[in-house]
């Protein structure tokens, strides 16, 4: 049996702004941006801040890498056909985030996503899904954002990683203050703490 | 169109993740194996686009940052299909692409290689593919540049291209290259693949038929996607 073959991925390199993010490479070009509201205007639910910074097996942080977001609204529901629930006017739940060049700091705002359907009438915890792209990574990085405010507990993804420790590399870590709730999530690339990388 | 999972990413077909003759990659590549997971409604989905997102003259790179003038280098044209592995159409996804100008020079406020940034070049575009997969962009040739790697190392010329597709599971950014470049065969990113075969799907071909007379060269770029099973598992995606 004949099939095409998937197209071979290769690094975004250290210049994915200029196609991906402009303004962020130093210009303007297009009427407007994409990725940059994820949750739009009418979105129900609690507003969140989440940040943090992905580091690369010496520790240092990595200050050209992209991260794309995917997720459902507060109720659960992805705006995407194959979901077919209905999500807010405007709530899109993909955003494309860059990092700080000087500091390798990143962080974007949106609102808390509710639980999803798994398979086999499971339920799946609150997360956000994320791809990470940068010079030096050949193929696109999945993982996943949970919440540690949550009943993660019978998370099916989670209950798969079998070393239970690292299941804490998804999790990220609520504060709050007088600006608002905000979630670190930090990535490690490569080693000590290294995080869960998802083959999705 | 009931839900189904997309076929399992070919993992031998594209480069591993550590590629110590591309230096960078030594400390950026994850250590433990990935953990493979069935498709869930998370990864079926995924962000769709619209002509609103976008303006009619973004694929258009010769144009989309005149300022005052057409920017210097060859004219070319870089058009194809977006397909899934079971050779049917992508359609209506989002292509986007960036590049060099025609001197090797990225308009970037990180790049300081001494080739000149043209004024009539932004370097970046994106378009829509229409209902049977097909999308177009005119720009011009990027050229060569050399890079820190090894110390006499350069990149091929070539396009940086990003697709959606229909689904998170989709998603992709690769490169594009042009045939006949003998830089291709040296180049420590391209041979990050494993597989001639994988690099040769890169290389985009001289299309003289869609050449334009007096006009622009053309290359032939198709871009396939994971593909699907067309039936539904055995156990529900969703819940319930």
């Amino acid at each position: 049996m004949q099939y095409l073959k998937e197209t071979p991925s290769q690094t975004a390199g250290p210049y994915v702004h200029i196609g991906l993010a402009p303004k962020a490479a130093g210009f303007d070009i297009f009427k407007q941006e994409l990725g940059w509201d994820i949750a739009g205007p009418n979105a129900k639910g609690e507003r969140i801040r989440v940040e943090g910074c992905v580091y690369d097996g010496t520790g240092a942080p990595i200050k050209d890498v992209m991260l794309e977001t995917w997720q459902a609204n507060t109720d659960g529901h992805y705006a995407h056909s194959e979901d077919g629930r209905a999500v807010e006017d405007g709530f899109r739940g993909w955003g494309r985030v860059i990092t700080d060049f000087e500091t390798g700091l990143w962080g974007f705002d949106t609102v808390k996503p509710g639980a999803t359907p798994g398979r086999n009438g499971t339920t799946q915890a609150p997360h956000i899904n994320l791809w990470i792209v940068a010079r030096g990574i050949n193929v696109g990085l999945n993982t996943r954002i949970y919440f540690d405010d949550c009943d993660n507990s019978n998370d099916p993804v989670l209950n798969l990683i079998e070393q239970t420790h690292r299941r804490q590399t998804l999790i990220a870590n609520r504060t709050e203050d007088s600006k608002g709730v905000t979630y670190r999530f930090d990535i490690h690339i490569q080693g000590t703490g290294e995080t869960v990388f998802l083959d999705i | 169109m009931k839900p189904a999972e997309y076929y399992m990413r070919d993992r031998k077909r594209h480069a591993p993740a550590l590629t110590p003759t591309y230096k960078t990659s030594v400390t950026r590549s994850p250590q433990y194996a990935l953990l493979s997971l069935e498709n869930s409604l998370s990864e079926i989905t995924g962000p769709t686009f619209s002509h609103n997102d976008i303006d009619a003259l973004d694929n258009d790179l010769i144009k989309n940052y005149s300022h005052g003038g057409d920017p210097i280098g060859e004219r070319i044209i870089v058009h194809g299909r977006v397909l899934d592995e079971n050779a049917r159409p992508v359609p209506n996804t989002l292509v986007e692409i960036w590049q060099a100008n025609a001197g090797g020079r990225y308009r970037h406020k990180k790049d300081t290689y001494l080739a000149p940034i043209d004024p009539n070049f932004g370097g970046c575009g994106r378009t829509m593919t229409d209902a049977d997969g097909y999308y177009y962009f005119r720009t011009v040739k990027p050229g060569a540049y050399p890079w820190r790697n090894w110390v006499n190392d350069w990149r091929p010329a070539h396009i940086h291209v990003s697709i959606f597709g229909a689904a998170f599971a989709q998603r992709l950014i690769t490169q594009l290259y042009f045939e006949g470049d003998p830089l291709i065969a040296g180049c420590p990113i391209v041979q990050t693949l494993p597989d001639a075969d994988a690099i040769d799907q890169l290389v985009a071909k001289l299309d003289r038929n869609a050449t334009i007379p007096l006009d622009s060269i053309a290359y032939r770029f198709d871009i396939v996607l994971r593909g699907r099973r067309s039936t539904m598992f055995e156990n529900r995606l969703e819940g319930n």
